[in-house]
């Protein structure tokens, strides 16, 4: 079968035989390629020039116009605004400094204008389109027109830009656009979808603008043009129209948005409001903020010094990036789990001397303070920590895990804004996958003690007990919660819901719920929670929580801050009212101490505003509004519609 | 020789019309070919026997490298093809296009004698192994260079021609089946298991680039308007409009030919395909004179490595075939593609001048 050359001779007669072969090979596949040329050079080419003797073709691309972003009531959180911007390719412009000069009485040109565009093209080269001002005004830009005849390879450019209206409030939420970067572009090549992006020069990088990056954008038109050789158009050939895109409108409120922002005063921490019968997200709070505005024609330095090097941390998106031991305001859950799972009844004493011993160690209260007997509800509302201690053995890690995953926690909600953290719901299984040494992967009784508290390996996020109160004040159904409560085609205005119906129902039982809402609603009656509602035209059921200290990103904290940054962290957990919930609540105030005194009197800001607005006055989306009836604020009126939209 | 002059020179007024009057790249071009010609005067000092003797080690390395970007190697654009040292990034894949010729001159140099069955299994194992590791990282073009180099060193070794043209013909038949097919083929669902979503892309907009007029088949449009629009005589250097406004996508890498045939027509064209020829010529003519198989195999398949880069980016420019990144020979801006290049140079040379066997052994 194969070719075998005895001697020296037969193998070099038959190699010189193989390079005849292969250089007619080369020479058939030049050929090829000149006949190539010929086919695009002579032929193609001839039909061209009988049309248009020196003029080529181009293709343009057309960028579309991005979409809008708008609170539930309409108003603005991200838009477009027109910029023009005159540009200038040097080859064709003649002498440079005349230019300027016979510019400066239509468009006023400063020096620093002049260095920038001079140093500009140095770099760039003659026939690129350079940027002599940005930002004309109406006037300059009609007044350029008029007179752009006289200015050759002068071009009045329009582009739309960016802009947040709402400066540093819901900056989290709407997130930034900003330059698309080389790592944009490979994601970009390895999605295929580059192609969409010539004549687009910004992307969505964080918040909203990123997760709905796709929706936002549009699809990129074209246009066939037929230019001379000097580069001017002619005719347009062909033209695709871009496709503008969609706006999104949010569930979020930016009145409420921005009463929960301004309750935290200087204080740093996060807030989730949640309407539970839906799963839109009301208010969504990360203390500090930043401008988003800051980021859109690429952030300066300093002012990126800032917010990166602050210890306070802002652009860090708290609620979904932030994972806490959520400390007390687990136990309504793990109370809850206790009587599911048929472990203890509402109605058993324990006795509270203060601690709870365990294997020879004592788990104590906090504050060391003795409760006496206990049954559930009482033990709710003192938060006694010896009940849940003595809890945690009986229900074990891998039943509370089984319990607690579908309220959300140590998952991700699967809420629609980038860079969710997970967290951990402790399990046996977890801590086999979480450590490599054998010892570690052990799980010790000990340590269900201080899970079933909210301590220990717990670590959830902020939006993940905002979401499980939601779905307890909801009775179990879970609703995926969301930012974006529709989508709206720019063209058609057709809308598309983004969440529509419950993901699934937990099966709890009534009298079981009924145990936990009422312990939970007696908190702010005489609770834990009694001093921040006196007076509260309306129910509440809530939940104060104290976490121990666990840093946002180690420990890099300045030395003359530590005390403060070592305190323990805020939290509350709440619904209202305790019937027919209209808003679920999670919020942490870092390093403010005990959760009654801080968070909670943030709270009931927030129900304040939601539960006393009017109707009227403050549409919701028009279609519910139609439907919807006056509210009435009587606490536990059972007679009160259902909201109607969603509700399972 | 003088063939490469003529080209480098011929690279360096194209690059200052590609780049537009800047001259920092321009500058680095000719940094690049100077570094390119230093390399190329080192090796073409080197006896070809020493070459042939680094054969081994230098493949060895070299698939050592593949296999430690495979682990370690960064990822840029999509694909993983550097390893960084430390000092600088290198691309190993780019070295495989030497070794690999180098390294199966050498296995057929020391098995002189019979071709046997074993032999073309072990120079297939030699040559795939490699070839696979740069598909995976994926670089098509590389790997298609990589394989070319290996086959023409297993051709010249003497596969026999019945074996070759079955292939050759059931190769053919497959490209017909895909052309023919291509709408199903193309179809989003489709999926092609062996190849990757972009390289299948890139097939499918070559079978028809106005299916995505913006993305994929954005730079072949252009490229071949921007030939074509060059007609037979040409614009006139650095009057091409087409180049010069910006309409031609990496227009000093791998699409520079596109800069050269608008701006010298078809005459320019073919002329530069006549200097190519004239080189490949050489480099055959190199070939049948060199004394011994490792040498004659060596600068028989380097100067088809030649040809293949000159082949498939002009074919690629003008749309016949899919966008692979292969640069031009001494049009295309980058130092490393000109080094290996020059290398390859060097080690014609170097066989041409030891002619005499009696002085060599």
């Amino acid at each position: 079968m194969f070719d075998f050359n005895k001697n020296d001779q037969q193998q070099k007669n038959s190699f010189t035989l193989r390079v005849i072969v292969a250089a007619l090979f080369a020479i058939g596949c030049f050929g090829l390629l000149s006949l190539r040329f010929w086919v695009l050079q002579v032929d193609r080419h001839e039909g061209l020039s009988a049309r248009a003797d020196s003029n080529r073709l181009a293709v343009v691309p057309i960028p579309p116009r991005r979409g809008e972003i708008v609170d539930r009531n309409g108003e603005i959180l991200a838009r477009n605004y027109l910029s023009y911007t005159l540009e200038v390719v040097p080859a064709r412009a003649g002498n440079i400094d005349e230019l300027f000069q016979a510019l400066t009485p239509i468009v006023f040109i400063s020096a620093a204008d002049q260095r920038r565009f001079k140093r500009r093209a140095a770099e760039s080269g003659k026939y690129a389109s350079i940027v002599l001002r940005n930002n004309l005004n109406e006037t300059e830009a009609a007044f350029f027109s008029a007179n752009s005849l006289r200015f050759a390879g002068v071009q009045l450019r329009a582009r739309w830009v960016r802009e947040y209206p709402q400066g540093k409030s819901a900056g989290h939420v709407i997130g930034y656009v900003g330059r698309i970067s080389e790592g944009d572009v490979s994601a970009l090549e390895e999605r295929g979808e580059i192609g969409n992006y010539r004549g687009t020069d910004i992307i969505g990088k964080k918040g909203i603008e990123k997760t709905y990056e796709t929706t936002l954008l549009g699809k990129a038109g074209l246009e066939e043009l037929e230019v001379t050789s000097r580069g001017k158009p002619v005719r347009v050939l062909r033209r695709v129209d871009p496709t503008p895109g969609s706006n999104l409108v949010l569930s979020l409120d930016m009145g409420l948005q921005r009463i929960a922002e301004e309750a935290f005063k200087d204080l740093r921490g996060a807030l989730v409001a949640i309407e539970p019968a839906t799963g839109d997200v009301l208010a969504f709070v990360s203390q500090p903020s930043f401008d988003p505005n800051l980021f859109i024609d690429g952030i300066d330095v300093e002012s990126w010094r800032l917010l990166n090097e602050s210890p306070d941390h802002p652009l860090i998106n708290r609620p979904v990036y932030g994972t806490y031991p959520i400390g007390s305001t687990y136990k309504p859950f793990v109370a809850l789990a206790a009587l599911e799972l048929n472990k203890r009844r509402a109605t058993d004493l324990i006795s509270d001397p203060g601690y709870f011993e365990f294997g020879g160690q004592r788990f104590r209260n906090s504050g060391s303070t003795a409760f006496g007997t206990l049954d559930m509800h009482r033990a709710l509302v003192v938060s006694s920590d010896t009940y849940f201690y003595s809890l945690g053995p009986e229900i074990g890690v891998n039943n509370l895990h089984d319990f607690m995953k579908p309220f959300g926690f140590g998952q991700l909600t699967g809420i629609d804004i980038e860079g969710e953290r997970r967290g951990v719901l402790p399990s046996t299984d977890w801590k086999r996958g979480a450590y490599k040494n054998r010892e570690q992967q052990r799980w010790y009784a000990g340590e269900t003690i201080s899970i079933a508290v909210g301590q220990g390996y717990n670590a959830f996020t902020l939006m993940q007990l905002a979401q499980a109160t939601a779905v307890l004040a909801n009775d179990g159904n879970y609703m995926k919660p969301h930012l974006v409560r529709t989508i709206k085609n720019a063209r058609t205005d057709e809308q598309t819901q983004t969440v529509v119906e419950a993901a699934y129902k937990i099966p709890l039982k009534k009298e079981n719920l009924q145990v936990v809402k009422r312990a939970l609603a007696e908190v702010t009656v005489s609770g834990t929670a009694a001093g921040a509602f006196v007076g509260a035209p309306y129910t509440t059921a809530g939940k104060t929580g104290t976490a121990q200290v666990y840093s946002l990103r180690g420990a890099k904290y300045q030395s003359s801050a530590i005390d403060e940054r070592l305190r323990d962290h805020s939290l509350f957990m709440a619904f209202a009212p305790v019937t027919q919930p209209k808003i679920a609540i999670a919020v942490i105030v870092e390093n403010a101490g005990w959760g009654g005194s801080v968070a909670a009197p943030i709270v009931r800001k927030v129900f304040d505003a939601w539960l006393s607005r009017d109707p009227k006055n403050k549409p919701l989306q028009s279609n519910v509004s139609a439907t919807r009836p006056a509210e009435v604020l009587v606490p536990d009126s059972t007679r009160e519609p259902a909201r109607t939209r969603q509700t399972p | 020789m003088l063939i490469l002059l003529l080209l480098t020179a011929v690279g360096m007024v194209v690059m200052q019309s590609a780049v537009g009057g800047t001259d920092a790249r321009f500058a680095d071009q000719a940094r690049n070919f100077y570094v390119a010609f230093i390399a190329m005067w080192i090796v073409a000092v080197m006896p070809p026997n020493l070459i042939l003797k680094l054969a081994v080690p230098f493949y060895v390395l070299g698939l050592i490298l593949l296999f430690a970007v495979m682990f370690m190697g960064e990822t840029s654009k999509g694909a993983t093809r550097w390893l960084n040292l430390g000092i600088t990034r290198i691309q190993p894949s780019e070295m495989m296009k030497i070794a690999v010729p180098l390294m199966l001159a050498w296995y057929f140099h020391s098995r002189e004698g019979p071709m046997k069955f074993l032999d073309l299994c072990a120079a297939s194992v030699l040559l795939l192994v490699p070839f696979l590791l740069i598909v995976k990282q994926p670089d098509l073009g590389t790997a298609i260079l990589v394989f070319g180099a290996g086959f023409f060193v297993i051709y010249f070794a003497g596969i026999s021609f019945k074996f070759l043209i079955p292939v050759m013909l059931i190769g053919v038949v497959g490209i017909g089946t895909i052309y023919v097919n291509q709408e199903q083929l193309c179809d989003d669902d489709f999926d092609w298991v062996v190849l990757h979503d972009y390289q299948k892309h890139r097939i499918c907009t070559l079978l028809d680039p106005s299916t995505d007029p913006l993305g994929k088949g954005f730079h072949t449009i252009q490229s071949t308007i921007a030939v074509g629009s060059g007609g037979v005589y040409g614009k006139g250097y650095m009057n091409g409009t087409q180049t010069h406004l910006d309409f031609i996508p990496e227009r000093t890498t791998d699409f520079i030919f596109a800069v050269f045939a608008e701006e010298f027509g078809m005459y320019g064209g073919v002329t530069l395909l006549v200097l190519y020829l004239l080189l490949i010529f050489r480099g055959l003519a190199i070939a049948l004179r060199a004394p011994n198989y490792g040498e004659r195999l060596l600068a028989g398949s380097l100067t088809m490595v030649l040809f293949i880069y000159v082949f498939v980016n002009v074919g690629m420019v003008t749309g016949i075939l899919p966008v692979v990144g292969v640069p031009l020979p001494f049009l295309s801006y980058g130092g490393t593609a000109l080094l290996t290049i020059g290398i390859a140079c060097g080690m014609l040379m170097s066989i041409s001048k030891y002619r005499p066997p009696q002085s060599q052994g």
